[in-house]
């Protein structure tokens, strides 16, 4: 019994993912995307549904949860900002353009906006180096970044 | 300039199935289905292609360690990309992706794989969709999918998507997280080949790995092999970042100056400085200074150099740089990426940060550095997987070349800054 419930487009949708592995546990990282996609985090009561969907029990969902850094237990903003700070983003001044991106949001890196539309995360390695300094908002990455650039992109999103 | 993955990979709508068709994309299945699957095998074997993923291993030979008789059988193609500097793998799925499932199909067909699928890090999420008609417009073509051609080899590839974990490009942990767990790295032996997943024989080959195979088929293992030195065959996908003025992935054929790769095609150091160092395979190997720009970008010679080839990115460091802050950046990446599965990796990448970082606030003592050489004993080739190695490369060779950049700390004058 939990307290959540999957919509009848996710329950098609896990019927599809399901059928793409020869056993259930495969589908532990789709089910968890697909949760936290949806819900902007991943609930304990969510959990327990996945774990009924998977056979398994829901402490072994939570144990592979809070081992990736995609799953979130408090909900994220409406846009999940992804800095990159890894080496070839240092090099080109990422440090100063994420305390700008802190500063324009008015929180700390980590934090989300009160009006729980941005949410700032630190993030390593994002592989776009070429593109350096860059950073990942929900699906889309932006490379080349400047403080206007910045400014631009967080502006235009409503 | 020769060119196998980039011949025409900024030409329109080369992600389609039509245009890769017009380019003679698919044409090396014919070929391939007129052979035995062992003849593949051999032909990639003969080419001398290594895994472009890091470690170099020969391709067919790892192929050829398939349990034999032993069915199902896997593929995984590793798309988890996230070596520091590395995004070759990306803008080969974003802008060729029919590429990849070719190979896909060319490895299936020789190693007897009937599901292959796509381990691809959940930060490309954009790329699923690209990668996902891609992989509709072959069913539709009947390339994959039941009877394909007609030879009755059956193949179906799947993607499927990572969520945010470094250790989930290392082969054993990559199949934990495909079979739904935390993304470990297994006890080896038994290798993949023998016990990979679902405990079955499975072949993992990286993306830039998989997308040469149509070349060697179609144009035949000699003529691939007639590219490059003795040992380091073809070409290899650099993706050079940092100081340069041309950030960009570039194709090389293996063997080339890394002066002409720094210099020519990446157009030379940013605001005409000077070159300080550079960092060859991606973060995890270790950094070169600026006078061994002369080497060749191969296996063996960067080997020689004290370094590796790893995955192919360059990571280039101009002379305004204090090395220490880098590699303080670089140690807080695998203290964050450290599964925390084997204790030299976990405690050591840790104890790394924190002395580095004391020694940034001049807190530091003169034994700092070797207590730290100390550490790196103490975790190189200690753990389970590379990941401990991998922090201790960039910490030993910035100590091998560039002491003085610590010992300034010391004396309170710490140089450059980013």
């Amino acid at each position: 019994m939990s307290g959540f419930t999957f919509s009848e487009k996710q329950e098609k949708e896990i019927t599809g993912i399901l059928s793409k592995y020869p056993f259930k546990k495969s589908a532990m990282l789709p089910l968890l995307t697909l949760v936290q996609r949806a819900e902007r985090a991943i609930s304990p009561e969510a959990m327990v549904a996945i774990s009924e969907k998977l056979d398994c029990s829901p402490a072994y969902v939570q144990s592979v949860m809070s081992f990736y850094t995609m799953y979130h237990a408090e909900k994220v903003g409406k846009y999940m900002i992804l800095f990159c700070i890894n080496i070839s983003c240092q090099l080109n001044g990422c440090d100063k353009l994420l305390e700008h991106t802190a500063k324009k949001l008015n929180i700390k890196v980590g934090e989300t906006t009160s009006d729980e539309k941005f949410t700032l995360h630190r993030e390593e390695c994002l592989a776009d180096c070429t593109n350096a300094p860059m950073m990942r908002i929900n699906d889309t990455y932006y490379g080349d970044l400047t403080e206007q650039r910045i400014d631009q992109i967080l502006d235009s999103l409503d | 300039m020769t060119q196998i993955l980039f011949k025409n990979i900024n030409m329109k709508d080369l992600h389609t199935m039509k245009v890769y068709e017009e380019q003679g994309g698919y044409q090396a299945l014919k070929k391939a289905f007129a052979q035995k699957p062992e003849e593949i095998v051999e032909a990639v074997k003969a080419s001398g292609l290594r895994g472009r993923g890091g470690a170099g291993f020969p391709t067919g030979l790892k192929w050829s360690f398939l349990a034999k008789d032993v069915f199902p059988r896997y593929l995984c193609c590793n798309a988890d990309e996230s070596e520091p500097g590395t995004c070759k793998d990306r803008e080969l799925m974003l802008k060729n992706p029919h590429s990849l499932i070719e190979g896909m199909i060319l490895c299936s067909y020789a190693c007897r794989v009937e599901i292959g699928y796509i381990y691809m890090r959940g930060e490309f999420h954009d790329l699923i969709f690209n990668m996902g008609k891609a992989i509709e417009d072959a069913y539709a073509k009947g390339y994959l999918g039941k009877n394909i051609q007609g030879t009755g080899f059956n193949l179906d590839i799947y993607t499927h998507l990572g969520a945010g974990a470094y250790i989930c490009g290392e082969e054993s942990a990559l199949l934990n997280s495909l079979e739904g767990e935390r993304g470990e790295p297994r006890m080896k032996p038994p290798f993949p080949a023998v016990e990979g997943l679902y405990a079955k024989p499975t072949v993992i080959n990286n993306v830039e790995t998989l997308c040469v195979i149509p070349y060697i088929v179609n144009e035949g293992a000699e003529k691939y092999a007639s590219m490059g030195t003795e040992k380091s065959k073809g070409t290899k996908l650099v993706s050079v970042s940092g100081h340069v003025k041309k950030p960009g992935n570039y194709e090389v054929v293996l063997g080339t100056p890394i002066r002409e790769i720094i210099y020519d095609l990446a157009g030379g150091i940013r605001d005409d400085n000077n070159l300080k160092a550079f960092i060859p395979g991606g973060s995890s190997v270790p950094m070169l200074p600026a006078d061994q720009v002369d080497v060749l970008y191969d296996y063996e010679s960067l080997a020689a150099a004290g370094t590796m080839l790893g995955s192919g990115a360059m990571i280039v460091i101009d002379d305004t740089v204090n090395i220490v802050e880098s590699t303080l950046r670089l140690i807080s990446f695998y203290m964050h990426e450290s599964c925390g599965k084997c204790t030299p990796c976990r405690e050591g990448t840790r104890w790394l940060y924190q002395i580095v970082e004391k020694i940034m606030q001049n807190k530091g003592q003169l034994d700092y550095i070797e207590k730290m050489e100390d550490i790196c004993d103490n975790m190189n080739m200690k753990a389970f997987c590379p990941l401990a190695d991998a922090c201790v490369s960039p910490v030993v060779s910035s100590i091998k070349y560039f002491r003085s950049d610590y010992e300034a700390y010391f004396k309170n004058t710490p140089v450059g800054s980013v």
